[in-house]
């Protein structure tokens, strides 16, 4: 066990080290340039020209990536372009809004995925199980920009339940939680029905509801536990998920994280913001993946057994 | 026809049926269908203030922030999402596939090295990637395109590795190559058929996403270039009339999901057709 | 227009003349943004959020009058110039101290001015110093200090130039001549934008990336009853709707992004539409750039013609009437308007007809680029449909700023460019300030923003003469050369003018003072001069 985590975090590393690199070339090839951005409109060319040479940009791309390498190999994303500030700080500032609304989304998901998934599996090929597996699939397909733009108009213009967006109080994450949540769901409620329908075949379920246990010790003793273990895992590729689709909801709702971050930075070609943004972003997807994978032996004794 | 008559037994796999074909045709007959051109400012299809117009009998959706039809704007819309959909997802599917299959059949160093690449890029953050590629290339309809194939095309690549490498233990590989069969062969003639309805299946499921994402990006205002329609870029267009025209927000806004829905329906019904063990199952 | 200016100046007399008991309430305010500000370091920041909060921060040589484009001395307590027009002498005003407590000296205001030139600093206003002696030597490496700033005691501070620039006493009103304390800026290091130190109207007392600043009352600020309010909070990431219904419900006093077009009709035609809405003129021209490079557009018919071919005032109503049309470059408020020039009326057939002596009876194909951030994509598709009428096929590129700026700036690149959402308002209020960086020669370069790509060398050598005449009291001379200036590159046509937006601030009912102290033409909100009713 120890060896499989040892080797996949070196493999992590290598990702890593990929991811930036990727990104990097990606981010050279921009046609803007930083410099001219910077400069602003009444700049003469030999400030343009001095800007890029004290931002490294007049290096070959080498270079500017072995720098940049080098600074993170010591924990330092380099500073913004435009706010000159350090990039970890500004990272730091805004990644515990967007843990937050991680947190308060993945937990209106498994809440609504468990109920749904148990209820389902209880129905299974009855008309309550259709229905719920049907909203399933509206819930997965739904765009997450509409679903935010509308649940702003009726719960916050309409009806004045919510506050339209900003951050601060409990209030203020309930809307952008319902439309990470609601969304993200189905996949849960899918997922918890067929292994509830899995466990309530085993044997030994059978053996206890012959032995004449409740049924509903039987769920919640027996079938549940194994459903957990799989939602473990879930939950593991969807903080990758997060990370990536945070920008649409923290645009709609001005929610103070870094996908707004990473939004402006994208505005002003502010490449340092970009970078540590994606780095941070491709970090949280490797340790889910991580999480991830080293839940699956314990789920399935055959993939242990590989 | 196996399939159809399958399909045809599961009422949502026919809704998402009918939606698709519905969506098609509009996407088609736009032209014959739409009571405007989508792209032509109306002088009285906005008020004097430059406030959109709700739905009335002349424009049935309501008009713009430009004053432009919205429903005419919609079925143009409709192609926009469709040619995305089935060129970027054919590009992944393709893509998936020839890596999946060229990985899983080689195996050794290269099959090794591609699989890694694949691991690399799961790694990226999808949407955040896409945003930067739409911004780096200047977008255009093929742009965005590819930009959501480069992102799409790792999951199923992912899944044909995995049946490649099944397959090739199979006994009638084995056969095939202890009689001295070309790769070529082998892979085109035996390997490839096998992975059809896995090809099908994504072909079908990988649509939906492709909807979505393109959605997003014209959302964002990265995606495709006005005037062209596209359900993502009317819903970003519109953003800050909002408040006061929700119309134009809530009937593009439908029309995604609809079609993501159908989407997901029809390519879930044919995974089921395909592999009756994966029933029930994600 | 110089009616209604006469109009506004008048008012902000009367505003200033009224003996004002309530501006001893003070009071705290609340002002919001979407976006978060970048930084507060005057030598950097340029953007239009900062630029107003770094005005009421620190303090500079000169300032103008609240709400006007009057120059007034500031810092210093009086200055002359001598006839030549090279030689600058200021004395500074006594007893004035940074917020750390020391006393401000000359030696201050050499220091941050040459802060602000050093490459090292990555400012962007360095060019706005060029004309000072020893300017060249100095950004190039070459010499330890700006040979022509001088200070021979801590009150004296003297300019030597190397050649005469009527503009001077603005460039030491803009931010980037605001004077900062050495010992703090090395203290801070490069986060020195984040943790300012000044001697202005206001002290910065916390800063919540992302979510919030907040500014307090300089006790010890130098100019009588100046700030009016005890402080203001700024907070961030409030989207521009959500902020204009707060404001109605009183918990917000400053909608800084202005009001979303639903809203901003909706209020207009309230009840409260005069307490809520203050509706100023800037100094700001909207334009399409015609790149003079690139065919067809090299061809001066062809430039007529586009400019005949476009509704301006269709496109105003896009806006919701937030601005006004424009036939030139200059906008009205800025000296060097031309009241009695026609420009290019709206005349589709004329247009055509131009296009077909230039041999485009079919019309042609090209490109126009715009800013990708609402209204310009729309304000973009309304000039296609316009273009099209006249047989001009134009395909939009809407892209982010940057790429915008990116293209417009390589040779041959952009036939067309929307200025909308980019060019910013004027550095400060003087005719110069459009021609140089966007209409001259010296703007015509790889990464320039000049995206005409017009290049006059006459032009060039008659806007040198207008900037040499330094004379204050020539200055309806300068002005009337500048006109002549503007005019006659409207006959060349390298823009199609379209409008001169309008500023629309929200404020709460309780906010007192006149329209032009929230649109002020050098400051946007003016911190300073703004009170609670």
């Amino acid at each position: 066990m120890i060896k499989l985590i040892a080797q996949r975090l070196a493999a992590s590393a290598l990702i890593l080290l990929g991811v930036a690199a990727i990104t990097f070339v990606l981010l050279y090839l921009l046609p803007a340039d930083p410099a001219v951005n910077l400069a602003g409109r009444s700049a003469t060319a030999q400030t343009v020209a001095n800007i890029r040479h004290e931002l490294g940009l007049d290096q070959p791309l080498l270079t500017q990536f072995l720098h940049y390498l080098g600074n993170l190999a010591q924990g330092n994303l380099g500073r913004s372009y435009t706010q000159k500030t350090e990039v970890v700080t500004l990272i730091l500032a805004r990644l515990p809004a967007t843990l937050i609304l991680m947190a308060a989304g993945i937990a209106v998901e498994v809440a609504l995925g468990l109920i749904f998934g148990v209820i389902a599996a209880l129905n299974r090929g009855g008309p309550v199980d259709r229905l719920v597996m049907a909203a399933c699939f509206v819930g997965v397909s739904a765009p997450q920009f509409v679903v935010a733009l509308l649940l702003l108009y009726v719960f916050a213009l309409m009806l004045g339940w919510f506050p339209m967006s900003g951050f601060g109080t409990a209030a203020h994450v309930v809307l952008p939680a319902l439309t990470l949540g609601v969304l993200g769901a189905g996949w849960y409620a899918r997922m918890v029905r067929s292994a509830m329908i899995d466990v309530l075949n085993q044997d030994y379920v059978r053996t206890a509801r012959a032995k004449g246990i409740s049924e509903r010790r039987v769920i919640f003793r027996h079938a549940l536990p194994n459903a957990l273990l799989p939602i473990i895992a879930m939950i593991g590729i969807d903080i990758g998920q997060f990370m990536s689709g945070v920008v649409v909801v923290e645009a709609v709702y001005g929610w103070p994280g870094i996908g707004q971050l990473v939004w402006q930075a994208i505005q002003q070609v502010d490449l340092p913001i970009i970078m540590g943004v994606t780095l941070v972003s491709a970090f949280a997807i490797v340790a889910g993946n991580l999480i991830a994978d080293l839940v699956a032996p314990l789920i399935d004794p055959r993939i242990r057994a590989r | 026809m196996r399939v159809l008559r399958e399909i045809a037994r599961r009422p949502t796999a026919l809704f998402g049926l009918a939606v698709v074909l519905t969506v098609v045709v509009a996407a088609i007959g736009a032209p014959l269908l739409a009571p405007f051109s989508p792209s032509e400012q109306l002088f009285d299809g906005l008020t004097l203030e430059g406030a959109p117009i709700p739905p009335d009998a002349t424009y049935l959706l309501g008009t713009d922030a430009l004053g432009r039809d919205l429903l005419s704007r919609l079925l143009y819309g409709a192609r926009t999402s469709l040619i995305i959909g089935l060129v970027a997802n054919g590009t992944a599917v393709a893509i998936g596939l020839f890596v999946g299959m060229t990985a899983g059949y080689l195996r050794g160093a290269v099959g090794n090295a591609m699989m890694r690449f694949t691991d690399l890029m799961m790694a990226f953050p999808a949407l955040l990637l896409a945003i930067v590629l739409a911004a780096i290339f200047r977008p255009s309809l093929w742009i965005v395109a590819m930009v959501i194939a480069m992102v799409n095309w790792v999951q199923v690549a992912r899944i044909v590795y995995t049946e490649t490498r099944g397959l090739v233990e199979r006994d009638f590989i084995l056969a095939e190559r202890s009689l001295g069969a070309g790769h070529g062969r082998i892979i085109f003639l035996h390997i490839l058929p096998h992975l059809m309805p896995t090809a099908i299946v994504w072909g079908t499921l990988g649509i939906a996403t492709t909807v979505l994402l393109e959605a997003t990006l014209s959302f964002l205002g990265i995606g495709v270039q006005p005037p062209e329609p596209s359900w993502g870029n009317i819903i970003f267009e519109s953003q800050s009339f909002f408040s006061g025209a929700p119309w134009l927000v809530f009937f593009p806004g439908i029309a995604i999901l609809l079609t993501a829905l159908s989407f997901n329906l029809v390519g879930d019904a044919l995974r089921d057709i395909f592999d009756p063990t994966q029933r029930g199952r994600m | 227009m110089m009616k209604n200016w006469l109009k506004r100046t008048a008012l902000a007399g009367c505003i200033a003349l009224l003996p004002l008991p309530a501006l001893a309430a003070g009071g705290t305010i609340t002002v919001t943004y979407k976006d978060d500000i970048a930084t507060l370091d005057p030598a950097i920041g340029y953007d239009w959020q900062n630029w107003s909060m770094i005005k009421s921060l620190f303090s500079r040589l000169m300032d103008y009058t609240p709400g006007t484009d009057t120059l007034v001395p500031s810092l210093a307590e009086s200055f002359t110039v001598a006839p030549d027009g090279l030689t600058y002498t200021f004395v500074l005003r006594k007893g004035v101290k940074f917020s750390n407590g020391r006393d401000v000296v000359a030696g201050d205001v050499k220091y941050s001015i040459e802060r602000a030139v050093n490459p090292k600093t990555q400012g962007p206003g360095a060019g706005f110093f060029g004309a000072i002696a020893g300017f060249d030597d100095f950004s190039a490496g070459k010499a330890e200090t700006i040979t022509g700033i001088e200070t021979p005691d801590d009150g004296t501070v003297i300019f030597k130039l190397s050649r005469p620039d009527a503009t001077f006493l603005h460039v030491l009103a803009i931010n980037f001549s605001s004077v900062v304390p050495k010992e703090a800026v090395e203290a801070a290091g490069a986060d020195f934008g984040k943790k300012p130190v000044g001697s202005g109207a206001f002290v910065l007392k916390d800063w919540v990336i992302g979510q919030k600043l907040t500014f307090e009352k300089n006790p010890n600020f130098y100019v009588k009853d100046t700030p009016k309010i005890d402080g203001f909070t700024v907070e961030i990431g409030q989207e521009p709707l959500v902020a204009v219904l707060r404001l109605q419900k009183g918990e917000v006093d400053i909608a800084g992004d202005g009001i979303p077009p639903a809203k901003f009709l909706e209020i207009k035609n309230g009840p409260d539409a005069k307490d809520i809405i203050i509706d100023g003129e800037q100094l700001q021209t909207g334009y399409v750039t015609l790149n003079t490079q690139v065919k067809p557009l090299d061809d001066l018919k062809v430039r007529q013609a586009l400019n005949m071919a476009i509704n301006k005032e269709k496109i105003t109503r896009i806006v919701n009437g937030r601005a006004t049309p424009a036939n030139q470059v200059l906008p009205p408020l800025m000296p060097g308007y031309n009241a009695a020039y026609k420009g290019y009326a709206y005349d589709v057939k004329k247009a055509k007809a131009l296009l077909a002596e230039a041999g485009h009876k079919d019309g042609f194909s090209t490109v126009l680029y715009a800013s990708s951030t609402d209204p310009n994509p729309r304000i973009a598709q309304a000039i296609q449909q316009d273009l099209a009428a006249i047989g001009v096929k134009v395909e939009i590129k809407a892209l982010a700023n940057p790429n915008v700026i990116a293209a417009g700036g390589t040779k041959g690149e952009a036939p067309m460019v929307w200025s909308g959402g980019m060019a910013w308002i004027a550095d400060f209020p003087d005719p110069s300030n459009f021609y140089g960086p966007i209409l001259g020669c010296a703007g015509a370069i790889q990464g320039g923003w000049n995206w005409s790509w017009y290049c006059n060398e006459a032009m060039d050598k008659r806007a040198v003469a207008a900037d040499s005449i330094s004379d204050p009291a020539k200055k309806d001379e300068r002005a009337a050369a500048w006109k002549g200036i503007f005019t006659d590159i409207m006959a060349d046509a390298p823009w199609i003018p379209v409008f001169n937006e309008r500023r629309v601030v929200a404020k709460s009912k309780r906010m007192g003072g006149a329209g032009n102290i929230y649109v002020d033409p050098t400051r946007v909100i003016n911190y300073d001069a703004i009170f609670i009713k």
